[in-house]
């Protein structure tokens, strides 16, 4: 049995309208939008879905998803058990609001191996939210496991991994032995659809919940402190072109545009 | 301010070193202009100087050991890692500096783990305070909003900078850079495990995206791939080249080699032309280099006007092939 452990993070729903997104600047924090719901990181379900092309190839596993944070959406976070993840274990601690990334890959490892640790760990290349994309590589230096990045496409045989590995023009293909720590981009393909049987088999699951104290992570500074944030100015003063219909607007654009010469 | 800087130079296929490095030691510069700058380059040839003395640095410690210069291709980047960080621990370096490339987005996250300091990636500017510590602005949020991090004391800090970000610090007229041999045996290269089977080149039809004066790019507005054949068809007329948002890849309409974004490819066209694509901000974090954008969306209230230039609001299906139409006869007609 393969135990494979995918990292996913809780993160503000990238959709939303620019207009939605506001800032606390005094508080240095980003203000939910009232009524959006929270997502799972896009590319932390992409890495769902790669784990589950593993268990459709043949290669039977074990899917846990494990998450840091607080103030989960439990439902939220219950998406990656309703398309086929068997468990998910949350490090559920105000506490997390305060972690660098050192200390996030920390409480990975103390999730992971508080639950019987994991032959392939699974994460998203980044999170939406903060961008950075080091946590992953944290934790491969952590675990002293070999750590590929941007991943479109893993296949198995043996205990031996090949991957793909996507590059600015193409593709490298990387093996690397069990266990190991890979992160997965958008490029694998979406987390498919959830079915009625899989959202109710998920809602009747509940998640192991540890604090940090349980997965052995000290209250200590970040080393690495947001100090400041706001929302940049956007100084782009738009012409709209208007015609007598949609199509007319169409050739007035064209006109325009190689008038100011830019076609 | 004196600080101690270590900056992580690469390769390019020509034999020379990256444009970045002129970016990075501006960066340096910054920071501490009379501090000691060091620079960590891959020579293939000892004897070669290739105008390395002339950075405006201190020191040069080429590495010409043949798995670290093989490394530089590798997407894994092991050795590069544990020569990064053994220099690093020797020279007692402060501040590491790479650039936001596939190698700085490696090699800086593990840097930091071994070094027990702590990474920011992607900055756009950097400063030092008065008692020696970094403050990196950074884009966050897809570059919704900007935010400034401070690194805290007593911990090595490793920054990887957007390329673009700075200018490049000018050469100096003459070499005063003095060269150290690296020797990278000392660095305990770790056998690792991953291993690197092949590099591939994917061939992409028309014109490169990252050279292009043109752009042409289709978002999920557009509904499904055949409108992509349309955006296609008017990029052979402008010779353009196609991009594309993330959705519309990841829908399966187009290839993901065409995608444009904070995770896809950076473009800076002069003229970026944007049919169904709402300018969300991980849109906009691979465009914003776009000297000129123009958007046709049918929602004015899109995010991309609040970017463009010109713009079209209306359904593109009717617009589109009239601006085809147009912009083929003033081709034609020159």
């Amino acid at each position: 049995m393969l135990k494979i452990a995918v990292c996913a993070k809780q993160v503000p729903d990238t959709e939303i309208p620019a207009s939605q997104f506001v800032v606390d600047e005094s508080a240095v924090a980003v203000v939910p939008p009232a009524g959006v719901q929270p997502i799972v990181n896009g590319f932390d379900m992409n890495a769902v879905e790669v784990a589950l092309k593993l268990r459709d190839s043949g290669i039977q596993c074990h899917i846990t998803v494990y998450s840091i944070g607080s103030d989960f959406v439990i439902d939220v976070m219950k998406k990656p058990l309703s398309i086929g993840a068997d468990d998910l274990v949350l490090v559920d601690d105000a506490g997390t609001a305060n972690l660098d990334a050192m200390g996030t890959a920390r409480a990975l490892r103390g999730a992971i191996e508080a639950n019987g640790g994991a032959d392939l760990i699974l994460c998203g290349r980044q999170a939406s939210d903060w961008d950075q994309g080091h946590v992953p590589l944290m934790l491969g230096e952590l675990m002293q496991l070999p750590t590929v990045t941007l991943v479109r496409l893993v296949s198995m045989s043996g205990d031996v991994l090949t991957l793909e590995r996507v590059t600015s023009d193409g593709y490298q293909r990387i093996q690397t032995p069990l266990p190991a720590v890979v992160t997965i981009t958008n490029e694998a393909g979406e987390a498919r659809y959830a079915n009625l049987r899989g959202i109710m088999a998920a809602s009747r699951k509940q998640p192991t919940v540890y604090d940090l104290a349980a997965v052995g992570v000290p209250d200590v500074a970040p080393a690495l402190e947001l100090t400041r944030l706001f929302v940049p100015e956007s100084e782009s003063e738009v012409e709209i072109i208007e015609g007598e219909s949609d199509a007319d607007s169409g050739r007035l654009l064209a006109l325009r545009l190689h008038e100011a010469d830019l076609i | 301010m004196s600080a101690k800087i270590l900056i992580v130079a690469e390769p390019d296929s020509d034999g020379g070193l990256q444009g970045t490095i002129g970016e990075l030691i501006a960066a340096a510069r910054k920071l501490a202009a009379d501090g000691e700058v060091a620079v960590l380059a891959p020579v293939t040839d000892l004897n070669d100087d290739s105008g390395l003395s002339l950075l405006d640095a201190d020191v040069i410690y080429r590495v010409s050991d043949a798995r670290v210069t093989a490394d530089y291709n590798s997407g894994i980047y092991d050795a590069i890692t544990a020569a990064v960080a053994t220099l690093a621990a020797q020279l007692e370096s402060e501040i590491v500096l790479l650039a936001k490339s596939d190698l700085g987005s490696v090699v800086g996250p593990r840097v930091a783990a071994r070094l027990g300091g702590a990474f920011a990636a992607d900055c756009v500017d950097v400063t030092l305070n008065l008692s020696g510590q970094v403050a990196v602005t950074r884009p966050v949020h897809g570059g919704n909003a900007m935010a400034v991090y401070e690194f805290q004391p007593d911990a090595p800090q490793v920054v990887s900078i957007r390329p673009g970000a700075f200018d490049p610090a000018p050469m100096r007229s003459e070499g005063t850079a003095h060269f150290e041999d690296f020797d990278f045996s000392d660095a305990g290269a770790d056998s690792s495990s991953a291993t690197l089977l092949e590099s591939v080149q994917e061939e992409v039809a028309g014109v490169p995206l990252e050279s292009a004066d043109i752009v042409v790019a289709g978002g999920r507005g557009l509904g499904g791939p055949e409108p992509f054949e349309e955006l296609g068809s008017l990029c052979d007329i402008l010779g353009a080249a196609l991009g594309a948002s993330r959705a519309a890849c990841d829908a399966g309409w187009i290839d993901h080699s065409h995608q444009v974004g904070l995770t896809g490819k950076k473009i800076s066209p002069k003229t970026y032309i944007t049919v169904g694509i709402s300018g969300a901000s991980q849109h906009m974090a691979g465009c914003s280099s776009a000297r000129n954008i123009v958007a046709i969306n049918r929602d004015a209230s899109s995010n991309i006007f609040s970017h463009a230039r010109f713009g079209v609001v209306g359904d593109w299906a009717q617009v589109l092939p009239a601006f085809i139409a147009a912009c083929a006869e003033l081709r034609s007609s020159g």
